[in-house]
């Protein structure tokens, strides 16, 4: 065992030193022309401090009050959210009755009645997002040319990645925030200058965060006291794109706090049950060379 | 070690009445609890049950997650996050299921790299190794098929990248490919036939698991030392020996399994699969599941026309090359010795092959561009030299160290060199290997 060990233990030694040698190479040729990029995002995303992180993250109710908030009045607007139920926002601390309240602000399209037309209707805390555009071709033909991303599971479906070895240091760190750091930085990374040179293409707005090019097609969405708060947080723009940010973790991953409360009884017990079977399998072979 | 003479005899009435007419407790009793095992065994021997434990919990959370998927292009990612957000546990039972298949390969992996070490593949047990070849293909079909069933852009475009493998085939190349999509693109019938094969291509990999333990159970498992059983002394039960150090290597494993089921789910996963799937919309960089990068690797690795094959047959071809290695295994070592335990080039030659694989695993990962391909070519190259040159060769060189006469010399020995634990004590845990 000891061997094996001290084995692995060269061999990841051999590996890092590859791997880095590999990365080395690869960003000295890279660093050629800062105008003309080819590797997106120009900048890493930055990691912010969530409370949902770690072993025993937990959302943080008010934090997604205020995101659903800024979703409700920025960001839904262009984006849809078409996999959340009016139902499941008990989980940010709304009562029944203020979901019912709640969804009844929007009209949802229904259909059709006994008598075959389609109508419309306040919502019900059964009912999901309704979407802001028809369908798909009426989004991209509002915006451009390409519909906005649905937002139900974008904190889950954007995520720079991490390359060697900052992947092997996560899974000890338990990093589990890129979508939510991602998100975070995208939206507060609009007011940054192109460097001199750089075409921007039109109709488009440069972002050093966006993992795709230089520039998207999305204009900066947030401004400071566009949305106004009530509990006290400051109406930045940071504050706003870490308070959707975590709205959006919660709505990509609702039943996260039931998943870590769950993993954590589950590593105990694995670790109880372990070392009994351990203790009973030394019992078992004592005497018994091998 | 199958003695052929069964030591079963059954202590209560129901177990005479049953073992006259069909002994199946005499089977169970003779396979799992008399059954003799070499007394040396180490932990790497317990990724077998490991492995089967991993088998039922993927049909078990499998079954229940097809109760609840529509396999319907318009439905397919809908269904499955119906799953994640309503269903009950559904989470649970798909993270598991996702993260299953991953923990799946790593333990067939160690499974695979520790037959590799000790020679476990050599006379009589060629065709166990192979048994164990076919599982592992079948666990590639079936663990790529259920990549494409959440119908998210990786699915999709996973899809699509490795059914055009068949393409590159001369002549019959377009009609495979379109065998397996039914129709010219992946489609609806694609996501159809993929589901109902990832449905039935389990089962037919428990069958091959049977035909392994039974090829096991005839020629009996092999041994750190490499040496086969002598003598009584060389083994010890089934029961309660191997089954208590099994289960403490599952709960081992399961940890670690567990750890990442709920800590972190989608580490493992990529990003895009959380995409509905968009023909229209090809993706950055197609990267497939994180088991089958070193073989991608290969794939992109052959960028050059050797002769009459084109780049692409010949990626495909190195590609499907580098698993037959696996298959050819017991003929192309030539060593008299099994273990690496006695074979210092050998040993030296294996763990440059792990490193390899590791290489090769992080270069698959990486866009096929720059120094990335030179690097891809050079692993490649070290890849097949393994197989085709260092196994033969080496066997033929190579002056191994002395073995000890028999298993019980070797573990009498190692107790007495070791810790200054008298024989028969308990050593410590770490020269128990």
């Amino acid at each position: 065992m000891k061997k094996i060990l001290t084995s692995l233990a060269l061999i990841g030694l051999v590996a890092v030193a590859a791997g880095a040698a590999g990365t080395r190479a690869i960003a000295a040729e890279e660093a050629h022309n800062v105008a003309n990029p080819t590797h997106f995002p120009i900048d890493e995303p930055k990691e912010m401090d969530w409370s949902f992180t770690g072993p025993f993250g937990t959302y943080d109710k008010a934090q997604l009050q205020r995101g659903l908030k800024v979703y409700k009045e920025v960001c839904s607007a262009c984006h849809s959210m078409n996999l959340v139920a009016f139902r499941t926002l008990s989980d940010l601390g709304y009562s029944d009755a203020q979901i019912k309240t709640l969804s009844a602000e929007y009209t949802i399209h229904d259909g059709p009645n006994d008598a075959g037309d389609m109508f419309d209707r306040p919502g019900k805390p059964s009912d999901h997002f309704p979407p802001p555009f028809a369908n798909e071709e009426a989004a991209a033909a509002s915006n451009g040319g390409a519909a906005p991303p649905d937002m139900s599971l974008l904190a889950k479906a954007r995520g720079v990645e991490r390359g060697f070895p900052q992947f092997v240091f996560d899974i000890f760190t338990q990093y589990d925030a890129g979508g939510p750091d991602y998100i975070h930085s995208l939206l507060t990374g609009y007011n940054e200058t192109p460097p001199a040179g750089m075409v921007i293409p039109e109709g488009t707005h440069y972002n050093p965060y966006f993992m795709s090019g230089v520039s998207l097609k999305m204009p900066n969405p947030l401004s400071d006291g566009q949305v106004t708060y009530d509990d006290g947080a400051p109406q930045t723009v940071d504050q706003y794109s870490r308070d959707v940010s975590a709205f959006l973790a919660w709505a990509a991953e609702p039943h996260m706090e039931d998943r870590k409360k769950t993993g954590f009884r589950v590593l105990v017990f694995l670790l109880l049950f372990g070392a009994l079977v351990y203790l009973t399998k030394r019992k078992v072979w004592e005497g018994v060379a091998h | 070690m199958s003695e052929g003479h069964s030591t079963y005899t059954p202590k209560t009435g129901l177990g005479r009445w049953f073992d006259a007419r069909m002994p199946l407790p005499r089977l169970v009793y003779d396979s799992f609890v008399a059954y003799p095992v070499p007394r040396n065994l180490n932990y790497a021997w317990t990724f077998g049950g490991i492995l089967s434990i991993m088998l039922v919990a993927q049909i078990l959370t499998g079954i229940v997650l097809a109760m609840h998927y529509t396999a319907d292009t318009n439905l397919a990612f809908g269904s499955v996050e119906k799953i994640m957000r309503d269903v009950n546990s559904g989470w649970l039972l798909r993270y598991m299921h996702s993260n299953g298949a991953s923990f799946f390969f790593v333990a067939v992996y160690i499974h695979i790299f520790r037959g590799l070490y000790y020679g476990s593949y050599k006379a009589p047990r060629e065709l166990l190794w192979i048994l164990g070849c076919i599982i592992y293909l079948l666990m590639m079909a079936t663990g790529f098929m259920g990549y494409v069933l959440p119908w998210g852009q990786m699915s999709f475009w996973g899809a699509t990248v490795i059914t055009g493998f068949f393409s590159a085939i001369p002549l019959v190349g377009d009609w495979i490919q379109q065998l397996l999509l039914g129709g010219f693109a992946v489609d609806n019938p694609t996501l159809n036939r993929f589901f109902a094969l990832h449905y039935l291509l389990p089962f037919m990999i428990a069958g091959v698991v049977v035909l392994h333990i039974w090829a096991l159970h005839v020629v009996g498992q092999s041994n750190p030392t490499g040496i086969e059983v002598k003598s009584k002394t060389d083994t010890v039960a089934f029961t309660p020996y191997a089954t208590i150090k099994d289960a403490f290597g599952m709960i081992v494993f399961l940890f670690f399994f567990a750890y990442f089921v709920f800590y972190l789910p989608n580490y493992l996963g990529h990003p895009d699969n959380y995409i509905v799937a968009n023909p229209l919309k090809t993706p950055a960089h197609i990267v497939p599941e994180w088991y089958f990068l070193p073989f991608y690797a290969i794939l992109r690795a052959i960028t050059f026309n050797v002769g009459p094959i084109n780049s692409k047959l010949g990626g495909v071809l190195c590609m499907f090359g580098a698993i037959v290695m696996l298959f050819l295994v017991p003929w192309l070592d030539t060593s008299k010795v099994r273990s690496a335990v006695y074979r210092p080039w050998y040993k030296l030659f294996f763990w440059l092959f792990v490193a390899d694989a590791i290489l090769l695993g992080w270069l698959g990962s990486q866009p096929a561009e720059g120094s990335y391909v030179f690097m891809a070519q050079m692993a490649t190259l070290f890849y097949f030299a393994f197989f085709l040159i260092a196994l033969p060769v080496l066997g033929l060189i190579e002056t191994p160290r002395r073995l000890p006469n028999s298993i019980t010399e070797a573990v009498l020995e190692k107790n007495k060199g070791g810790s200054g634990h008298p024989a028969g004590a308990t050593a410590a845990p770490e020269t128990k290997g």
